[in-house]
């Protein structure tokens, strides 16, 4: 299987403010999922990286706004949007996210931001945050973006999906995908521009469930 | 042609009662289908299932892959056979119209920005434990009913279908927990319904509690 060499990641930010201190009884159970819920997306398909704090197991240490000790920070870095979608919306994960709300405020700004790094590129937390702050101000774009409103990978070309690139020019996907008015429910930019090509045949992937 | 017409177009190839055990044979199947599983199901013989089989496909409703099912390959392997899957796509009409889907999304992503989501999913908890048939401990059924598809994979019973699937695709995290309440207050107390997605069908599956 032939994968093209100029990789694109996509590097994911997204905070949150919990209800009561990470050591309350409150945020117990959340606590006590962190080692399997970390586990399951070291382990899965597409997973590259995430950031963990001076502890070395997980990010719950990390605290972007040093006077906020309630607002929590987390960053992966993942092979395409479908992989961190999968993770998100159709694994185990999606139990933790239900439950969100015992756990979490909820944030009336954007509080996660996706954006394309060169594979090999480690974000930090100052990047991570810039991203969060662009998205606020100027909406999505391809400097920072969700799964609502997905970009396409740089260079006109690699999209990632299951490892293999699918090429296509990314302005013309782009401006295809908002000619036609889809909503979010409809696959990436990619797979809606007619007739892309596929390194190695990979399917497109339909949308969640 | 409006979409209305398109539709009443798609559903009127399902007037047929064998077409319509075919499709629901094939739409709740966990797996692809082969024609002479298909024609089994649906008490007819083999050439009428796959005339009928094909007519739903050209009405877009089925899907048509081909694989061999003996797992060989190369020079002697035989044909690969022709199997049959749900197509992707929803297919709605009513009459009059009315538009409880773009309710529903209004209504969701307002529940969405409140942060409502314990107060819907205690709301679908009570709604599934007001449905008298599941208390008969006939799960399955009862799932069965709402459209949910379910099926045996060992002992976990899958859900092939997710009843929410637009809005799920769209606010999952907050129709997905939704849709766990639904089914924890359906499911009689000796089952444990839990987040484990399928491909393509829903994010709940359920297993019986060892000790009943």
């Amino acid at each position: 299987m032939l994968c093209s060499m100029t990789e694109s990641h996509l590097a994911q930010v997204n905070i949150g403010r919990i209800v009561a201190p990470m050591d309350s009884p409150e945020l117990a159970d959340f606590v006590a999922q962190q080692p399997e819920i970390n586990a399951l997306a070291d382990r899965s398909p597409g997973f590259v990286w995430r950031m963990v704090d001076g502890g070395g197991v997980d990010a719950t240490g990390i605290r972007p706004d040093g006077n906020d000790d309630l607002l929590l920070f987390n960053c992966s870095v993942w092979e395409s949007v479908e992989a961190l979608r999968n993770f998100t919306y159709h694994s185990g994960h999606l139990r933790v996210l239900s439950r969100r709300r015992e756990w979490f405020r909820r944030m009336a700004e954007a509080h996660q931001a996706m954006w394309w790094i060169p594979a090999g590129h480690r974000p930090t937390v100052a990047e991570a945050m810039e991203r969060v702050a662009m998205l606020r101000e100027h909406g999505p774009g391809p400097q920072a973006f969700t799964f609502r409103d997905p970009y396409p990978a740089p260079n006109g070309a690699a999209q990632q999906r299951d490892g293999c690139h699918v090429s296509t020019d990314a302005e013309e996907a782009v401006a295809a995908f908002r000619a036609a008015g889809t909503s979010s429910r409809a696959p990436l930019p990619t797979t809606r521009s007619g007739n892309p090509s596929t390194t190695c045949g990979a399917a497109p992937t339909p949308h969640l469930n | 042609m409006t979409d209305e017409d398109s539709a009443f177009d798609v559903l009127g190839v399902l007037s047929d009662p064998v077409r319509r055990r075919l499709y629901r044979y094939v739409a709740a199947a966990p797996k692809e289908v082969g024609r002479d599983a298909a024609a089994e199901a649906a008490r007819v013989s083999r050439s009428l299932a796959a005339f009928h089989l094909d007519k739903l496909v050209e009405a877009g409703l089925l899907a048509v892959s081909f694989r061999r099912l003996s797992g060989r390959t190369g020079p002697g392997a035989g044909r690969p056979a022709k199997l049959y899957r749900r197509a992707e796509g929803e297919h709605a009409v009513s009459v009059p119209p009315r538009s409880y889907e773009a309710a529903g999304r209004l209504l969701a992503e307002v529940l969405e920005n409140a942060g409502l989501d314990r107060e819907l999913q205690a709301a679908a908890r009570a709604a599934g434990a007001a449905q008298p048939d599941a208390r008969a401990d006939d799960v399955v059924a009862a799932l069965r009913a709402r459209g949910y598809e379910p099926f045996w994979d060992g002992g976990t019973l899958r859900l092939r279908n997710c009843p929410f699937h637009a809005l799920a695709a769209e606010f999952p995290a907050l129709i997905c927990g939704m849709n766990l309440a639904l089914v924890e207050g359906l499911a009689p107390e000796q089952w444990s319904p839990a987040m484990d997605p399928c491909p393509g069908g829903c994010c709940v599956a359920l297993s019986k509690n060892k000790n009943d």
